[in-house]
């Protein structure tokens, strides 16, 4: 137990995680492009035609009840629906300029450059440190002294190296849940991808751990374009520039979180934010 | 009053049949063991592991039925245990839903309930009648036809049971399938597709029909694959029938050694099946 009058000594050190809001204005090119996107679910549309653009080093949060779209929406970003059959997107999605949803793309390639965080922490079968290099062994060419640099470097901006540079060698398994998420995290980060998305990374956490993880994607805010899906309306609030509210399929609403929680446009968002449904 | 005293005497006959069907159960595989281990301890001795299988009458061992059987056993497993794993995985992370895995699947049900000694008859047919001889090879290939649907089906399952977030997070940063079940799924399922095989071992080690067809036997030390060679279990079954002391001593201190061997590794199969789904436990 945490005694609330002292906090300890890690969580105080921390920058105050409110910033995160004001820093709206700065916000560079589109990273993402969505145009009139569709999803399909055999014949069931559950997205219908978003349109959107998502700033580079930043992070973007997509809040919504249970079954609005927003986890499609992510598994849209890296193809990861193409494992599942029967599932399609039409439309089109252009990440760095590039367009990812033609027949030609090299999946394996997109993914690599979009790296993703599920819900569960999914560490794999081996060490620490492999499940860090995993992804830099796939792409071949990065080994000995840099693969370690990397591998270290990719732990460090995740936030766990203190607590894991002991023992690189040890099952990634064998970590806590809120280390084996930051562990993911680390695995993603790793490759250096241009993009990258959460679904839901805290849901299975408990406090402490989820301030860690929030922390990390703080600190990841400077180099990368990430995109979070949430249920949790706070967290949105607290890292986010910019939030987006989805209901059934729509994206009813997206802008500056500050605007988004304090006086959002639609009534929809209204009634989401102040608690009334969801 | 009279509808509830007439309940509980149902409830208690049903207990005390279910509680013979068990005794008897039990009685029985008591029963075998206390006579495999009364009659096979009688025959125990080093000359088993260190002579050939004797003229009726002469000293004698079983060196060449174990040496025959462990070859055979090995070589089965070698051939068919990649042929099963290699399906199994075919079928849980390749062809899930397709309709030839729904085929597949069914014959290899079949297969896994076929009785031995059509299998046997089988290779007989196709190749000891071909090559014009029995021979070791044949008996090898007869096993390695009962190894597959055992590995596949284990396989298979052990593949379902890793978490699928697994799976996504491998082809979320860019793996190709097959890295995915190599690095990923394969180590995920080690330890049940260990005891799947293992329990294939246990399964083909203690098959007598099969060999009757193809391998038959060898009163002599051979190493040829390409000729007859001994092995226990047939050797247990001509042993066991034949008028002599000394032969049916053997059968039974052989009976002893192949049901201990299948006992250590069903054991050691469970073993790292509980080993699985506690480090599966711990992982959280």
């Amino acid at each position: 137990m945490i005694p609330s009058t002292k906090p300890p000594k890690h969580l105080k050190m921390r920058p105050p995680v409110a910033v995160a809001a004001e820093r709206t204005e700065d916000l560079g090119p589109p990273k993402i492009e969505i145009r009139a996107l569709n999803f399909y679910y055999g014949d069931v549309r559950s997205l219908h035609n978003i349109t959107m653009s998502l700033a580079d080093k930043s992070i973007s949060a997509f809040i919504g009840p249970s079954g609005c779209g927003k986890s499609t929406l992510l598994r849209v970003l890296n193809r990861m629906y193409g494992l599942y059959p029967r599932q399609r997107a039409e439309g089109e999605v252009l990440i760095g300029g590039r367009d990812i949803l033609g027949p030609n793309v090299d999946v394996a390639e997109l993914r690599y450059r979009v790296g993703m965080v599920f819900q569960k922490p999914t560490p794999f079968p081996m060490s620490v440190f492999d499940n860090v290099a995993f992804g830099l062994r796939l792409g071949g060419g990065i080994r000995g002294a840099e693969l370690k640099s990397r591998v270290e470097s990719a732990l460090r901006d995740a936030a766990i190296w203190d607590e894991v540079k002991d023992k690189l060698h040890a099952d990634g398994r064998s970590l806590s849940g809120g280390q084996q998420q930051r562990l993911c995290i680390a695995r993603a980060i790793a490759v250096k991808p241009e993009v990258l998305l959460l679904d839901e990374p805290t849901a299975a956490l408990d406090p402490i751990s989820t301030l860690r993880v929030e922390e990390t994607l703080q600190a990841l805010r400077e180099k990368y374009c990430i995109v979070v899906v949430t249920h949790n309306l706070q967290q949105a609030a607290r890292v986010s520039n910019v939030t987006g509210f989805m209901f059934m399929g729509e994206l009813v609403e997206i802008g500056p979180s500050s605007r988004i929680f304090t006086s959002p446009q639609d009534r929809r968002t209204d009634d989401y934010i102040t608690g009334r449904f969801g | 009053m009279n509808r509830r005293a007439l309940r509980k005497a149902k409830n208690a006959a049903f207990l005390v049949l279910s509680l013979i069907a068990t005794m008897t159960g039990l009685a029985c595989l008591a029963a075998i063991l206390w006579t495999l281990l009364s009659h096979g301890l009688a025959g125990m001795s080093w000359h088993l592991f260190t002579q050939m299988t004797p003229p009726p009458g002469g000293q004698g061992g079983l060196l060449n039925a174990l040496y025959g059987s462990a070859v055979m056993t090995l070589l089965g497993i070698l051939i068919g245990s990649p042929i099963g794993v290699l399906a199994g995985t075919y079928l849980a992370e390749y062809g899930r839903n397709s309709r030839l895995s729904t085929v597949i699947r069914f014959i290899n049900d079949v297969l896994l309930s076929a009785p031995s000694i059509i299998i046997g008859l089988f290779v007989y047919e196709i190749v000891v009648v071909h090559m014009g001889h029995f021979s070791a090879i044949a008996g090898a290939l007869a096993l390695a036809i009962l190894a597959i649907p055992v590995t596949l089906r284990t396989t298979e399952d052990m593949l379902n049971l890793v978490p699928v977030g697994m799976k996504d997070s491998s082809a979320a940063l860019g793996a190709y399938p097959w890295r995915t079940t190599l690095s990923v799924l394969y180590p995920a399922a080690r330890s049940g597709i260990v005891t799947g095989l293992l329990l294939a071992i246990a399964r083909i080690s203690g098959e007598t029909a099969p060999l009757l067809f193809t391998a038959l036997n060898n009163q002599f030390w051979s190493t040829h694959l390409n000729a007859p060679m001994a092995n226990l279990p047939v050797v247990i079954f001509q042993f066991a029938l034949s008028p002599y002391k000394d032969w049916q001593d053997l059968a039974w201190a052989g009976a002893l050694i192949i049901t201990v061997t299948i006992l250590v590794l069903s054991i050691s199969a469970r073993v790292l099946l509980a080993m699985l789904q506690a480090g599966r436990g711990s992982g959280r």
